[in-house]
Order: C-alpha cells, then sequence, then structure tokens
C-alpha cells in the first residue's frame, strides 16, 4: 500500500461543511399582485407572443424571416394551429379575469359601485386627468413628480388597451375563424373588411406592449433591465414609497402596510421567473425588430 | 393514216406525170429477168425484182420511180447506177430519227458497216411490221440486227462495242426464250428496248437506254413493276433520279435478264472483296473498312422482316458495275433522303440541313444522328435514335460547351441537365417510360428549328399542337381558353405550353416548387392582379411556401382559363360557388363573395378597404405617436430618477456602515 494511501485511511481528511451559510433575512416586501393575476399575466404573454409570432408571419409573409419562422413552428397549418390555440387561452385570461373581478367584488366590496370607483379602480379618475398634466409638466422639468397612486394612468391605459383589443381582434379572429359561419349574415367582402382591422390592430397592439409597454414597465431606466412585480407579485417597499407613494401614504394612513408584506420570493424561484421574462422581453425586442424591418425596408 | 398519206402521195406523183418516166411495167421488162445481173464492187449482183412480190408489197401501188426518183423523166435503158433511194421522202420521221442514230452517224462518217433502211427493210418487198412475213417482223428482229451484232461479225471485230455474245445472251434470255422459243411476239426484242430507228449509245441521255431512261423503257412493258418491286424505291425516283438510285439495268444486265430473282449478295460481295480488308484507307487515311458484321446487324439488313437486304449499291449509287472498281464512278455521299424522302426533305427545310447547305462544318448530316453501316432501328434499344439514347445523341453536341451549344445565343442553357431532371427527362432516363418525351418529340427528328421560325414545332404558335401530341385533352382545353389564339384575337403575345411549364425544366404540377412558381408565371402578364392576390390570405400563405391554399389555377382552372363573364368559367356566377366547395367544403354564395384579389390600396375599386385600412392606420400612427412621446419625454426624467436612486443607494450603504438599522425603521416610521 503506498504511503500516501495509507497516511489517508489512518488520518482522514475533516467532512466538508454542507449547511447552507446563513445569509442575512431578508426585508419582507409589498404584495401588490395576487397569484392568480400573476398567473393570469404569464398566460397572456405565452398567448399574446404566440398570437403575435404566428400571426405576424402571414401579415409579413413577403419576408424571409416569416418563411423561416413558419417553418420552424412545422408549417402555416401548425402555425394556424398554434395561432387558435392561443386565441382561446387569451379568451380564457380575460374570463377568468372577469370571473376574478367577479369574485374580488364579492370577497372585498359591498358592491359593483364601490369596486368600481373606489380608490383601487381601473376607471380613469378625474385624479388621473390631472396626473396626465401633472406627468407632462414633471417630463417639462415644471413640476414635481405625482404622487401616483395603485394604478397610474398609463397602467390603466394598458388595461383598457388590452379590452379594446380582445374585443376588436377577437371579433375579427372569429370572422376569419368561421367566415363560412359570418357570411351566413354578413356580405362576403366583410372577411376582407376584418382581415385589414384583424392585422392592423394587431400590428398596433404588439407594436405598442412591445415598446410602450416595455419601456413603461421593464425598460425606463430606474427599472431597467426590467420589473418582475407582476412576475413574483412582490415589491420593494422602498420601491413602492418611490414609484407609488400615494399608495404607500394610504396604506400607512390606514395601518393596513403591514398585512401587505410577506417574505420575498425564494432566490431560486426570483431566478427563474427573471429568465423566463428575459426569454419574453427578448421575443417582445425581435418581434419588435422583425416589424420595423418588415414595414420600413422590406415592405410590399 | 400515215401509209394512206403516203400511198397517196404517191399515187399522185404517179398521177400526175403519167408520160414523165417508165411506168412499173416497163421496169419489169428489163428487171423481170431473174438472170439480169450487175458488178457492183467486185460482186455480182442480182437487178431481179419480182414483180409479184411488189405488188403485193406495202409499196405495191407505187411506181418505180416513186422511190427511184432519178428515174424520172428518164428514157429507158437508164444509166446506172441508180441513186440511193431516199426512204425519208415520205418516211421523213423514221429519216431524221435514222439520221440522227448511231446507225445514221456512222453512214455520216461513211462507215461502209453503216444499214441503211435496206439493210433491214429489204427493198420491193416491204411489207407491213406487223406481217409476220415482214423483215423486221418481231419474231425476226433479233436476227435482223443479229446479222451484224453477233460474235464474228465485222461490226463487231472491227467497231467498239462493249456488250459481246449479244444474240446468244439474247436468246437465252427470258425475253429472247419468250419470243423465240414460245413465239410470243409481244416479248421483248431489240428494237423493243433500243428503239427500231433512234438507235443510240448508253451514253447518250436520249438515248433509251441511257440510265436515266432505262426504267421508262422498261416499264413500257414492264408496267407499274415498281409495285411489285422494293416498295422504297418510288417508281418514280426510279425515272427521276436514275443517276443515284440503281437502274433496271444495274441488277438485271441488259441482254441476260435470266428469268432468277437477282442475287443482291453478289453485289455486296464484291464490295466486301475490298472493303473487308480491315487495314484499307483512303488517300486522306480514313478507314474504308466496312464490318460486315455490322451491317448484317443494321436495320438496313432487314433482321424483323427477313426482307432482302438493302445492298451496298443501293446508298453508294452511281457504282458501275463495268468497272474494276465500281465505286470509282462514285462522285456524291451517301443520299438516304432518296429512300427517306420525307425525312430528307424535313432535313433539308430544318436547321440542321441548312447548316449543310451552307456548308457549315458543324452541320449534321444523316449520318451523324443514325451512324453509317450499323443503323439500328429507333426500336432497339441499341440504337442511338432509342427514345432513351436520344438525349445523349442531341446532347453530344447541345450539351454546354459543345459545337452546338456554344453558338447558340438563346435563352435555354443547360439544356440536357435541365431536362435530364424535368419530369420528362425523369419518366424516360428513371422510370424508363420509353414513351415519354424525348427532345426529338418535341423538336422533330428531320425537322428542328429555331422556336423563332414560324415553321418550327416549338414556334409558340405549333406548341400547343406539338405538346398536343401527348398531352391530347389539354390542348383540347387549351384551344377553347382565353389563352388560345384561336379565341383570343391580339398583338399580345399570348401564353402557351412553355410559358407556364418551361421548356426543359418542366416539374410534376403536384410538386410544391411548380404550384408556388405558378404564381409568378401568371404574374408575369398579370402583374396587378398577382400582386393583389399576395395581399390576401391565399396569397400569403402561398408566399410562405405552403401549397395548401388556393393558387391562380384552383381557382380561374389551369388549362380552360375563360374570363368570368363566360358561363363556363369556374368563375361564373353559376361555378363561383361550386369552385369555393372545392377547398371549401360548406361555402355558400355569400362566402364566394369575399374578394380574392382585394386591395385596401385602391380606393375606387375597394372603397370600405381603403377607409378601414386608413382609419386603422390613423389609429395606430396616433397611438404610437402619443406613446412614443410619453416615453421620449418620460426619459430625461426616468435617467435623472435613477441617477438620485443610485446616489440614495450608495448613501445608505455607507450609512449601513456606520450604523445599523436605518431602512427597517424608516418604513416602520
Amino acid at each position: 500500500m503506498p504511503a500516501d494511501l495509507a497516511d489517508r485511511t489512518t488520518n482522514p481528511r475533516p467532512e466538508p461543511d454542507l449547511r447552507i451559510p446563513e445569509r442575512p433575512p431578508r426585508q419582507r416586501e409589498f404584495v401588490r399582485f395576487t397569484r392568480a393575476q400573476r398567473t393570469l399575466h404569464a398566460c397572456m404573454i405565452v398567448s399574446f407572443i404566440s398570437l403575435a409570432t404566428t400571426g405576424l408571419t402571414l401579415k409579413f409573409s413577403y419576408t424571409k424571416w416569416a418563411a423561416m419562422v413558419s417553418r420552424f413552428l412545422g408549417g402555416f397549418q401548425v402555425a394556424g394551429f398554434i395561432h387558435r390555440t392561443a386565441a382561446i387561452l387569451m379568451f380564457g385570461v380575460f374570463v377568468a379575469h372577469i370571473y376574478s373581478l367577479v369574485q374580488m367584488k364579492r370577497r372585498e366590496y359591498k358592491s359593483w359601485w364601490e369596486l368600481l370607483l373606489g380608490p383601487y379602480t381601473m376607471l380613469p379618475t378625474k385624479q388621473d386627468l390631472q396626473q396626465v398634466t401633472a406627468t407632462f409638466k414633471w417630463f417639462l422639468g415644471r413640476g414635481p413628480r405625482p404622487q401616483y397612486g395603485r394604478w397610474t394612468y398609463w397602467e390603466k391605459f394598458d388595461y383598457f388597451a388590452v379590452f379594446w383589443g380582445i374585443a376588436v381582434i377577437g371579433s375579427t379572429g372569429l370572422t376569419l375563424w368561421f367566415p363560412i359561419f359570418f357570411t351566413r349574415f354578413l356580405p362576403g367582402w366583410a372577411i376582407n373588411v376584418a382581415t385589414v382591422i384583424h392585422s392592423d390592430e394587431a400590428l398596433l397592439a404588439t407594436g405598442f406592449i412591445f415598446t410602450v409597454h416595455f419601456f413603461n414597465t421593464h425598460l425606463r431606466p430606474e427599472k431597467f433591465p426590467m420589473d418582475t412585480t407582476i412576475f413574483t407579485g412582490h415589491m420593494p417597499l422602498a420601491e413602492l414609497k418611490r414609484d407609488k407613494p400615494l399608495e404607500y401614504e394610504n396604506l400607512v394612513a390606514g395601518g393596513q402596510l403591514e398585512e401587505h408584506l410577506e417574505e420575498p420570493q425564494p432566490e431560486i424561484v426570483v431566478r427563474t421567473i427573471r429568465f423566463f421574462a428575459w426569454i419574453a422581453l427578448s421575443i417582445g425586442f425581435s418581434i419588435v425588430v422583425w416589424i420595423i424591418y418588415a414595414m420600413l425596408f422590406a415592405y410590399k | 393514216m400515215a401509209l394512206t398519206l403516203l400511198c397517196l402521195a404517191g399515187a399522185f406523183r404517179v398521177a400526175a406525170h403519167p408520160a414523165s418516166g417508165p411506168s412499173t411495167d416497163d421496169c419489169l421488162a428489163c428487171h423481170g429477168d431473174k438472170t439480169l445481173t450487175t458488178q457492183r464492187g467486185g460482186r455480182t449482183v442480182s437487178l431481179f425484182v419480182d414483180g409479184k412480190k411488189f405488188s403485193s408489197s406495202i409499196h405495191g401501188a407505187l411506181s418505180c420511180t416513186g422511190c427511184h426518183a432519178d428515174l424520172e423523166g428518164k428514157d429507158l435503158p437508164h444509166a446506172t447506177p441508180l441513186a440511193r433511194v431516199q426512204c425519208g421522202t415520205c418516211h421523213s420521221d423514221e429519216e431524221k430519227q435514222h439520221a440522227k442514230s448511231l446507225h445514221g452517224k456512222a453512214i455520216a462518217r461513211g462507215d461502209k458497216l453503216a444499214p441503211h433502211c435496206v439493210d433491214c427493210h429489204g427493198n420491193h418487198d416491204i411489207v407491213p411490221v406487223k406481217d409476220a412475213r415482214s423483215a423486221v417482223a418481231a419474231l425476226r428482229v433479233p436476227f435482223v440486227c443479229g446479222r451484224c451484232h453477233q460474235e464474228g461479225t465485222a461490226v463487231m471485230t472491227e467497231r467498239k462495242i462493249d456488250q459481246h455474245d449479244i444474240l446468244t445472251n439474247y436468246s437465252e434470255s427470258i425475253h429472247g426464250e419468250a419470243l423465240l422459243k414460245k413465239g410470243l411476239t409481244v416479248a421483248a426484242n431489240c428494237v423493243s428496248c433500243h428503239t427500231p430507228h433512234n438507235i443510240l449509245p448508253h451514253t447518250d441521255p436520249n438515248s433509251s437506254i441511257a440510265r436515266r431512261n432505262i426504267a421508262t423503257t422498261c416499264t413500257k412493258c414492264h408496267a407499274e413493276i415498281e409495285e411489285v418491286h422494293r416498295k422504297t424505291i418510288r417508281g418514280e425516283l426510279w425515272e427521276k433520279e436514275a443517276h443515284v438510285l440503281p437502274a433496271c439495268v444495274d441488277c438485271h444486265q441488259p441482254h441476260k435478264i435470266r428469268n432468277v430473282y437477282y442475287e443482291q449478295g453478289m453485289a455486296d460481295a464484291d464490295c466486301m472483296r475490298c472493303h473487308s480488308n480491315e487495314h484499307l484507307k483512303a488517300a486522306n487515311g480514313r478507314s474504308m473498312f466496312v464490318s460486315a458484321a455490322e451491317i448484317a446487324g443494321s436495320r438496313h439488313a432487314h433482321p424483323r422482316t427477313q426482307a432482302t437486304p438493302v445492298s451496298c449499291s443501293q446508298c453508294h449509287s452511281e457504282v458501275n458495275v463495268s468497272h474494276v472498281r465500281p465505286c470509282e464512278t462514285i462522285t456524291h455521299p451517301v443520299d438516304c433522303s432518296k429512300c427517306h424522302e420525307d425525312q430528307g426533305l424535313q432535313y433539308q427545310h430544318s436547321k440542321h440541313g441548312q447548316l449543310l447547305a451552307a456548308k457549315d462544318p458543324n452541320a449534321p448530316s444523316c449520318k451523324e444522328c443514325h451512324g453509317t453501316h450499323h443503323i439500328l432501328d429507333k426500336r432497339d434499344p441499341e440504337s442511338r435514335t432509342f427514345s432513351t439514347n436520344v438525349p445523349q445523341l442531341c446532347g453530344s453536341c447541345h450539351r454546354e460547351g459543345q459545337k452546338a451549344a456554344v453558338r447558340y445565343t438563346g435563352t435555354e442553357h443547360q439544356i440536357i441537365q435541365h431536362y435530364t431532371e424535368s419530369i420528362h427527362g425523369k419518366g424516360l432516363l428513371r422510370s424508363g417510360l420509353t414513351v415519354t418525351a424525348t427532345c426529338t418529340n418535341c423538336h422533330t427528328a428531320h425537322g428542328v428549328l429555331p422556336s423563332s421560325d414560324p415553321a418550327s414545332s416549338v414556334n409558340p404558335k405549333n406548341l400547343p399542337a406539338t405538346c398536343g401530341a401527348c398531352h391530347h385533352g389539354i390542348e383540347e382545353q387549351f384551344e377553347q381558353s382565353v389563352h388560345s389564339r384561336l379565341v383570343t384575337k391580339t398583338d399580345k403575345a399570348l401564353p402557351v405550353c412553355n410559358d407556364c411549364h418551361s421548356a426543359h425544366t418542366i416539374r410534376r404540377t403536384d410538386e410544391n416548387g411548380f404550384m408556388l412558381d405558378i404564381m409568378d408565371k401568371c404574374g408575369k402578364c398579370h402583374a396587378e392582379i398577382a400582386k393583389t392576390y399576395f395581399d390576401t390570405y391565399h396569397g400569403k400563405v402561398s408566399r410562405l411556401g405552403y401549397t395548401k391554399t388556393a393558387k391562380c389555377y384552383d381557382c380561374h382552372g389551369a388549362h380552360d382559363i375563360l374570363p368570368v363573364t363566360d358561363p363556363r368559367s369556374h368563375l361564373s356566377r353559376a361555378n363561383v360557388v361550386q369552385t369555393c366547395q372545392k377547398c371549401h367544403a360548406t361555402a355558400t354564395r355569400r362566402f364566394a363573395g369575399y374578394l380574392t384579389h382585394a386591395t385596401h390600396h385602391d380606393p375606387k375599386k375597394y372603397p370600405f378597404l381603403y377607409w378601414t385600412f386608413w382609419g386603422m392606420t390613423t389609429l395606430l400612427v396616433s397611438t404610437f405617436v402619443v406613446g412614443g412621446m410619453h416615453t421620449l419625454l418620460w426619459l430625461p426624467r426616468a435617467l435623472e430618477m435613477r441617477r438620485d436612486l443610485k446616489r440614495e443607494e450608495e448613501a445608505s450603504r455607507n450609512g449601513e456602515n456606520h450604523a445599523t438599522g436605518g431602512e427597517e425603521d424608516n418604513h416602520a416610521g
């Protein structure tokens, strides 16, 4: 037996320390979105990106990219299947959201009136109008940053843009999906009109989400490169205080802040979330690049 | 008739000068004496005239002076000798012929051996030729001629006459046997071929036995011999083109014509005596060796039908069997068109033929494609012209880089490669379908012409018929369609088969490539309508490279395209729903109202689409302008915030280092 081996057998090395090193306890975070809301948003992302990718292959069929993407997806029939499946998912998200509103009203509000006109309403209010003015003043350096509440006016805009989009794109989409049924009571050229509306409205939605919405929520310098709140549901308290001072103050004043605080998501969850958020962001950016290329450089 | 006239003329003479000369009786007073003789040229010649015979002869009604004109008005006894009787006074045609004939010319030369009228016809006892007693009756002609033209005579020994044993051979020939042994007076005798008075050497083009005329001469009796003879030798060619085809006498030798079939092999054997030598070379070094085995296996040996093989001299005509080297008289190359007349004519008019006529060194003649002695039937797989070998054959010149391809200035390139990959090429070469179109099916084998030539089989005008030779059903449809020049009268170029299907790269129409290309093909002429097609779902999916949506021909038809106003059109009011139902099984009339070529760029034709588009575009642009402006204005403030935030973070981190707690307490507060 070699000397060193004998040495090892007789004098084993010390056991490695396998315990997780203790980290400093993390600060609790403000809970902005419920699990259900986050899930719906995630479904929305999947559905939206699928719809956009598959739909744009048709819209920009004159670019080589479109043919490549279509082939990558397995051909136009598979792409069409994905598009319709994603549309169903989108409708599902919409229905689930309405359902959650009903649930929320039952749970937290006495009446629809209270839900729709309360401080956390998604409907545009007088205050929003004032804040729009104030915001532009702030932009131009003629005033302080407005004291935004739980939902800023641009967030409300995004929210209703989805309603509008689902109504317009959804209805025209169904017309194109079931043309024979719809031409029972619509003229044949309605299909052509539906095509134009569906396609242009989709371009608007895609373009808006992947540029303005991305900037407003993820890319604006103080949040760069992304805001994970919609994925984790959590928002650091400091951020709440800075970004939505009005809400913060309301919560503090009402003494309700504590009940909205939670332990942060585990590190692995945050990392996973970031990973997928990156994918979604990248796809979104690629689609924007594709749109710009197709609209400006290859338009036919 | 002529005879009657002559008699009358004679009678007139006699009557007109009743007392101008001695009467027949006066003459017979002396010449009726059998002992009357005279010395002529050292010989005793009888001057006896048999009055009885004379009076029963054809000339019996004439007086002596009618022929012996120099006794006219003379007293008896007359001076001797008398001048030679001029038969031509009455028989002027015969006289003229005779004067020009071999015999007449010899007389003019002063040839003592040359025969005069009297030498054949006799003198005072001439009877009509039909009369068996006539000296020139059919049965006697061989002997009349044979008097001079037989072995041992002065004529045969002293004059240059190629033929020998003429009389002997004739009498043993089928003609001689028939005449002399069987008494068939219609059998050919000497004058049947040589004519009685117009006898000329066979080298004289006017001779009845010249090569050029011999067929006419023989067919006087052997009418329609060409029908029973080999079919490939046309009777008319036989006569018209005697210089290139063997004449009767090449096979059926004169005077020796036997009652047996001529053996072709004999002549070939004569040729092969020299040409079977493998080392035989022409002066220019070209091998003159001819493989008998090759010929025996060739189409011209008729291996299938077992018919009599074509002999060497039938192609290599102008041979002269009387020469030691019969081929030395050959002056022209082999001319296949003498038998293959139609093909020859086609070739003459073809590009290949034109080049040959212009003495272009690249011009292919028959042998470049068909070979020479080893020509095989085109149905023989070994043949160069067997359908599967044709692309290779044409390719030997038309393949890229070869002599025909380098001088070609058109748009069709790589034709052999393209053809090989085309549906026809695959059908022929991979699937081995010998009925598949090969080069010659479209371009013809012998009448090849550039497509720009109106007579070309691939000229746009003729192409439907050319393709229709196989695709007949398609041609029928096409010729009734709006694209047919039979239907649409226009100056513009109308599409024909190759405009959509191409020429050498024809693909299966159910292949993706073809289906997707077709939009560009139609779009070549229908540019606008093709563009708008791509604005619709059908067009967009097609452009992505998928064929499952409607393409031009799915709605408009492929070959039977008609204007939508035509009730027979696939898109007429009566048919359009059915057309949609091909894909959309439950399509209704209203569904068929979908605008398959709609564009949102045309405010007049599609105002609702136009305004929808611009409405949407306005919405889109304004949303982006507002959103974009909001974002851009926000950016500097946001950057500012970020800087503040960083500063704060640094400050709080520094603070943390100095004092614990801070943040949490702040929040609580």
